[in-house]
């Protein structure tokens, strides 16, 4: 027996199998993270019980507690008792609940650890209301009436209905507030701008007279006119939409008046059927997609944050692409294959491994501050001292990024050139076709998904990437889209969201991080889902190129 | 007759001809074109480099100067002080017999306007405050002393400014200090609270005489009240000057132009006497003494060239000394004359007896410059508040004035990269402290601290990275079954995809908080999964023949996979009874109280962990490419003989591959050295030099990221910040580079294997 284990030992065995278990572990924590996020981040969309229950407090007093349980934990009682929480158990360790009973306005604190075992006579009322408003988060209670100018119009079992339909009503008219507020008075706002800054352009050039001016005060008039109508428009949208109310109680019994333009949606968590649990959860998806973020961005949804990824991305791809795939081409088709290019190979590859901070550095040094600052010196004089292209925006954070992607895209590029069998070159050559005929027409076509696998990869990359975003263009909270109706259509100068930094901005820097982490998973999993897909397809791509190739050379 | 191309394509033989031409010419253009699009791509590439050289180079260029006018109408010989206001156009001269007159900066023409002032009886003495205050007080022979502050206004005229100074004393008539006697030392300082003089009479005693500062309850204006003048010690020594610290504290007596005494002002008379101590070696003197801005440290300078820097300081026992901080030299053997302390940063120009004048630098240890402008001494220097105009008089020479090129004198590669004692600081030390409240607190650069912290975090995920990574490479080139090799590399690569800003956040508010919680159970897993492991293989090793051939070698990890889950739940559930058992309930307690380790919680560990995730697929791939490489002809040829394969592994096919498992390592350390996201957001962001595994860190990265945004354009703080890029930008490429140069030798010795 012992003597097997010895020569088992000598053999080495022991060894592989650690080898072996270090392996697994890699394989088990890059799963467990996909799954972690996932999981984390797909269930805050899911419409989870509402609990009610009496709460024995510290004092002996008792509190009635309605709310969601989104985490627990076991901690040592030694450690509550330090932090000054009396406790009489003989336990070593109890069982705390993380309780969610939003209603900040209401109560202060929309989060509360509790002890799990004073919270008694547990039950989920299906009249419970979850309400999601605008402002002060949650509202959890029952709902007592609807009120419409200040009059009720329906109580108890008819109020659902009412309420349903009132809100119907008040989502139509936030929207057309909105689309005032954002689309019409902020183009209104823009041509002020610019007619503003026409004026000072025309001042500084000496071009002002007494017609210019004449004309631009008309302008501004007949933009000033617009605005009061829009304005007044307005008002009476705001007014009508104050018109309805609902008084729902909170779990402390006080009653609380809710304006209906205060509400984005409710549903009653504790009634739902699983398959309307499901429809709420892919709208709540959806809304997440699709809508602005609230609250500091600590509730609502991620779209500024895409479509800025996407846009980001999408110019970054248009710049890196060209330029990488003639480096590409230079190094590989026109250069000649000597110790130079081995080292500017090598200088290449290496930039790849440069710390994405310092391209940020860079970026911001030379593209923001030099190169825009001097555009804004010969093209905008008049904007001055407002900077336009020499602040970080769009426009920088795309050229920093591609020139931080370029040697991926010069790399992958390089290698699928190098695969194309010299056989298919010869030939096309032999055809009497010109170099950059073969190149043209024979060598970038079979090329082309290594291209893509390097665009892909790329893309996988500065879609991931934040530090250097950081110190180029991104924002927390962006005022305006970088793509809107206004003429130019594409502001390359502002700045925009990203949903790395949207990550690393709510995760660490917002007020309620409690609040916020569901949202924080979410996103994760929105970047992650993007990003493995994206490497998926690349690499799928990079092993069909291969089996390719490998039956041309044969 | 029709050609041979005619008959052939049908075309004529002038339009190929013409065709061919133009392919001809398109093909060059697309030559040209590409060739120099692909130079252009790699040249902007190494624009990067020279750009951040570009922004880095101004904080090693040296000061220069450049003379500017000579104030030929100057007509004062005896001015006790000289200064020029911030514009450069007017300055104020305080002359020993006629007091503060004004006079135009660039002729040195008096100025008629504020007409002079005329005293009752000869100035004896003179005092100034802080430069920021613009305040100064003047003794007289008659025990009296009158304080004054001279103020500008400016104007735009066009585009010229108009510069009006004014000069307000605070009372109409000088205020008797000492009445009959002459005043022949002053100091004075003015704070919130009120006004104190210290006075030396003509015997050598010493007096306080304080102001407090009441504010009226009608006016809100607020009015000097006079409080009684005390008697202090008397000087061991004959006294030369009289220094009072701007925190009012420590007063400072130069005395026998050899010795500094020390009084302590919060301490009753009788204990007031710290110390005297001789501040210059036997046969020297001591020449001038100024303070450095912030009125902590003293300027002693010596007639042999010397300036050195002292400030009080406490040592082990918690007693204060004086003491001498660094020595600065202009020109040996030659006594300084006068020194001129810089109103904006810890600086100042000295000048001395044979027309040397150097620009100085405390916090860098640095002479910024030094030149020669001319043979006689230096009788006093004027400075602009911002430093950027001086003008010098020599002894029988009309003053000159130059303007003064000195953007970063406080960066210095001593400043950067070694212990420098900064002020209130009790000994050199390391510090990173890039923004300060004002200007009297220096900027503290160390890049130290923040290397230090990049060293750190890089070596805690490298532990955690190398033995996973490697492992796990040799086990997937060399004994895992090629179906399953397929879907485990990729994978692993997708790893290396994950964006950093989620694995730094899931460090941050998941993984910290939870090892917070369950550190024993953290702790467990390191010991039990290993030996889990080992337990399964020996288990495994026990079963008959028939079961074990159901699972090859090839697939062992796929039956790993559930030991490893089973031993972090185990591990984690065995948290709770593991430290109620060893550490009274609570780990992390225990570690703080009884081992007096601190803890934060988002320490090292957690970054080790998180960075080493991150770094394990770069690691992993190179080596596990490196190792599948060797040529089969090796490893068969050992297994032939008789090898084990785990011997044919570590005989064999290890130290073939060594030199790509390097390079693994060196592109690892490079992944970790610039990783940025992680560890500003898993760290607390501390700028410690500390080992600690359960405390934060900063690295030069994350430095970057936190302080870039709020630097100002150009200033030094930004150009070190550059050069921490600059730092990480040369480290990673030599790591890089070393690792690739060593892979491409290493692939050429397998080709010809």
């Amino acid at each position: 027996m012992n003597n097997s284990l010895r020569v088992w030992f000598r053999k080495g065995d022991p060894w592989v199998w650690l080898n072996a278990g270090a392996l697994s572990i890699s394989i088990v924590m890059v799963l467990g993270i996909l799954f972690l996020v996932a999981a984390r981040g797909l269930s805050h969309f899911w419409p989870h019980a509402v609990v009610e229950g009496i709460y024995t407090q510290e004092d002996g007093s008792q509190i009635n507690i309605i709310g969601e349980v989104t985490d627990e934990e076991w901690v040592p009682v030694s450690r509550l008792r330090e932090s000054g929480v009396q406790i009489d158990t003989d336990e070593p360790v109890v069982k705390r609940i993380l309780v969610k009973t939003g209603n900040r306005d209401v109560t202060g604190l929309d989060f509360r650890w509790l002890i799990a075992e004073r919270l008694q006579q547990r039950s989920t009322p299906d009249d419970i209301i979850v309400i999601e408003r605008r402002e002060w988060g949650n509202f959890y209670g029952r709902l007592l009436s609807v009120k419409e100018a200040g009059q009720v119009v329906a109580q108890g079992a008819e109020a659902k209905a009412a309420f349903e339909e009132s809100l119907r009503r008040a989502l139509d008219l936030h929207a057309d507030i909105r689309y005032i507020e954002r689309g019409a008075i902020g183009s209104v706002n823009y041509e002020m701008e610019r007619l503003r800054l026409r004026e000072k352009s025309l001042e500084r050039e000496g071009q002002l007279d007494a017609n210019m001016q004449r004309e631009i005060a008309e302008e501004r008039a007949g933009l000033d006119a617009e605005y009061q109508a829009l304005y007044q428009e307005l008002r009476q949208l705001h007014e009508q939409v104050a018109r309805d109310t609902i008084i729902a109680v909170a779990m402390n019994g006080v009653e609380k008046e809710i304006k209906l333009a205060d509400v984005v949606q409710f549903h009653f968590p504790n009634e739902l059927s699983l398959l309307q649990k499901i429809a709420f959860y892919v709208h709540q998806f959806w809304l997440f997609l699709s809508s602005d973020p609230r609250e500091a961005n600590t509730e609502g949804g991620v779209f500024p944050a895409i479509f800025g990824t996407v846009l980001m991305v999408l110019l970054m791809s248009i710049i890196v692409t060209p330029f990488g795939v003639i480096a590409a081409l230079y190094l590989r088709e026109y250069a000649k294959q000597n110790a130079t290019t081995r080292v500017i190979r090598i200088a290449v590859n290496n930039l790849a491994g440069v710390p994405s901070i310092v391209y940020g550095v860079f970026g911001l040094g030379f593209f923001v501050y030099f190169l825009g600052g001097n555009i804004d010196d010969l093209f905008y004089p008049e904007a001055a001292p407002a900077p336009v292209f020499g602040t970080p925006g769009l426009l920088w954070a795309s050229i920093t990024l591609a020139i931080l992607t370029l040697p991926v895209v010069i790399v992958a590029t390089e290698e699928g050139l190098a695969r194309i069998p010299k056989s298919v070159r010869e030939g096309s050559l032999a055809l009497g076709a010109t170099k950059f005929e073969t190149i043209w027409k024979v060598v970038l076509p079979m090329s082309s998904p290594a291209m893509m696998t390097g665009l892909i990869l790329a893309i996988a990359r500065a879609a991931g990437e934040v530090a250097p975003l950081m110190l180029v263009g991104v924002v927390k909270l962006a005022p305006t889209l970088p793509l809107d109706g206004n003429f130019p259509f594409l502001h390359l100068e502002r700045k925009f969201m990203h949903l790395g930094f949207h990550i690393y901005d709510v995760g660490f820097q917002s007020p309620n991080v409690e609040a916020a982490r569901p949202l924080v998973y979410a996103t994760s999993f929105l970047l992650v889902a993007v990003i493995v897909v994206l490497n998926l397809t690349a690499i799928t791509i990079r092993n069909r190129l291969r089996e390719k190739y490998r039956a041309l050379e044969n | 007759m029709a050609t041979s191309s005619e008959v052939l394509f049908g075309v004529s033989e002038k339009i190929l001809a013409r065709n061919r031409r133009r392919r001809r010419l398109k093909d060059q253009i697309a030559a040209r074109t590409i060739s120099l699009g692909g130079i252009s791509v790699i040249g902007a590439v190494s624009l990067i480099f020279f750009y951040l050289l570009y922004e880095v180079m101004p904080l090693f260029v040296p000061a220069s100067i450049e003379q500017r006018a000579v104030l030929n109408q100057f007509s004062l010989s005896g001015a006790l002080h000289v200064e020029v206001e911030e514009q450069s156009r007017v300055g104020l001269a305080i002359d020993g017999q006629r007091g503060p007159l004004f006079f135009d900066a660039r002729t040195g023409a008096a100025l008629a306007e504020p007409a002079p002032l005329t005293f009752a009886a000869p100035i004896t003495a003179f005092a100034k405050d802080a430069p920021s205050t613009r305040a100064f007080a003047l003794g007289f022979a008659d025990g009296s002393v009158q304080l004054f502050k001279h103020d500008y206004h400016v104007a735009l005229e066009g585009k010229d400014k108009i510069v009006t100074p004014r000069l307000k004393a605070a009372s109409d008539e000088p205020i008797p200090v000492l009445p009959g006697k002459a005043i022949r030392q002053l100091a004075f300082r003015e704070s919130d609270d009120g006004i104190k003089l210290i006075v030396l009479d003509d015997d050598g005693r010493l007096y306080l005489k304080e102001f407090e500062k009441v504010t009226s309850f009608l006016s809100d204006e607020v009015e000097l009240s006079e409080l009684d003048t005390r008697e202090l010690p008397t000087p061991s020594g004959n006294v030369n000057q009289i220094l009072l610290s701007l925190d009012q504290r420590w007063l400072f007596l130069v005395e026998d132009q050899h010795k500094i005494e020390t009084y302590d002002m919060r301490k009753p008379a009788a204990k007031m006497r710290l110390s005297l101590l001789d501040a210059v070696a036997q046969d020297v003197n001591i020449t001038r003494v100024e303070f450095l801005l912030g009125g902590f440290s003293l300027l002693v300078g010596d007639d042999q060239g010397h300036i050195s820097q002292w400030f009080m300081a406490r040592d082990e026992k918690g007693n204060d000394y004086l003491a001498q901080v660094r020595t600065l030299t202009l020109e040996p053997g030659v006594a300084i004359t006068t020194i001129q302390a810089e109103h904006r940063r810890k600086g100042f120009i000295a000048g001395d007896a044979q027309g040397n004048i150097g620009i100085y630098n405390t916090t860098a240890e640095r002479e910024v410059m030094t030149e020669s402008i001319g043979s006689a001494p230096v009788e006093w220097i004027a400075m602009t508040p911002r430093a950027d105009m001086v003008a010098f008089k020599l002894r029988d020479a009309v003053p000159v004035s130059y303007s003064v090129h000195n953007e970063h004198p406080e960066v210095s590669l001593s400043s950067l990269w070694k212990e420098v004692w900064y002020e209130r600081y009790q000994e050199p030390d390391y510090v990173w402290q890039s923004s300060s409240a004002n200007n009297d607190n220096e900027p503290k650069f160390s890049l130290m601290p923040l290397t230090f912290g990049t060293l750190k975090a890089a070596f805690y995920a490298m532990l955690v990275a190398v033995p996973l990574a490697i492992c796990g490479a040799i086990f997937a080139a060399y004994f895992m079954a090629p179906g399953l090799r397929t879907y485990v590399k990729p994978t692993i690569e997708l790893m290396e995809a994950l964006p950093t800003v989620i694995l730094g956040f899931l460090a941050g508010l998941w993984l910290a908080p939870l090892m917070e919680a369950n550190l024993a159970g953290v702790t467990a897993i390191l010991v039990l999964t290993p030996t889990l492991i080992l337990l399964t293989a020996i288990g495994w090793s026990r079963l008959p023949l028939n079961i074990r051939l159901l699972v090859p070698t090839g697939w062992v990890p796929v039956l790993l996979v559930p030991v490893v889950v089973f031993s972090g739940a185990v591990s984690m559930s065995l948290s709770e009874p593991l430290e109620l058992w060893l550490f009274n309930g609570d780990m992390r307690h225990w570690l703080t109280h009884d081992m007096g380790i601190d803890f934060d919680q988002r320490n090292s560990m957690v970054v080790g962990l998180a960075m080493g995730f991150a770094v394990i697929p770069t690691i992993f791939s190179i080596a596990e490419d490196a190792i599948f490489a060797v040529p089969k002809s090796l490893t068969q040829g050992s297994l032939a003989l008789g090898a084990t394969p785990w011997q044919t592994l570590v005989r064999v096919v290890l130290p073939t591959a060594s030199p790509g498992i390097f390079s693994a390592l060196m592109m690892g350390l490079g992944r970790a050295v610039g990783e940025t996201m992680i560890v500003l957001m898993a760290t607390g962001n501390t700028p410690i030099m500390d080992m600690n595994i359960f405390e934060g860190l900063r690295t030069l990265s994350a430095n970057i990221a936190v302080e870039m945004p709020e630097a100002e354009v150009g200033s030094s703080h930004f150009r070190i910040l550059f050069l921490s890029g600059l730092v990480l930008f040369i480290f990673t490429f030599i790591v890089n580079t070393t690792a690739e140069s060593v892979r491409q030798r290493l692939r050429a010795k397998y080709g010809s294997l």
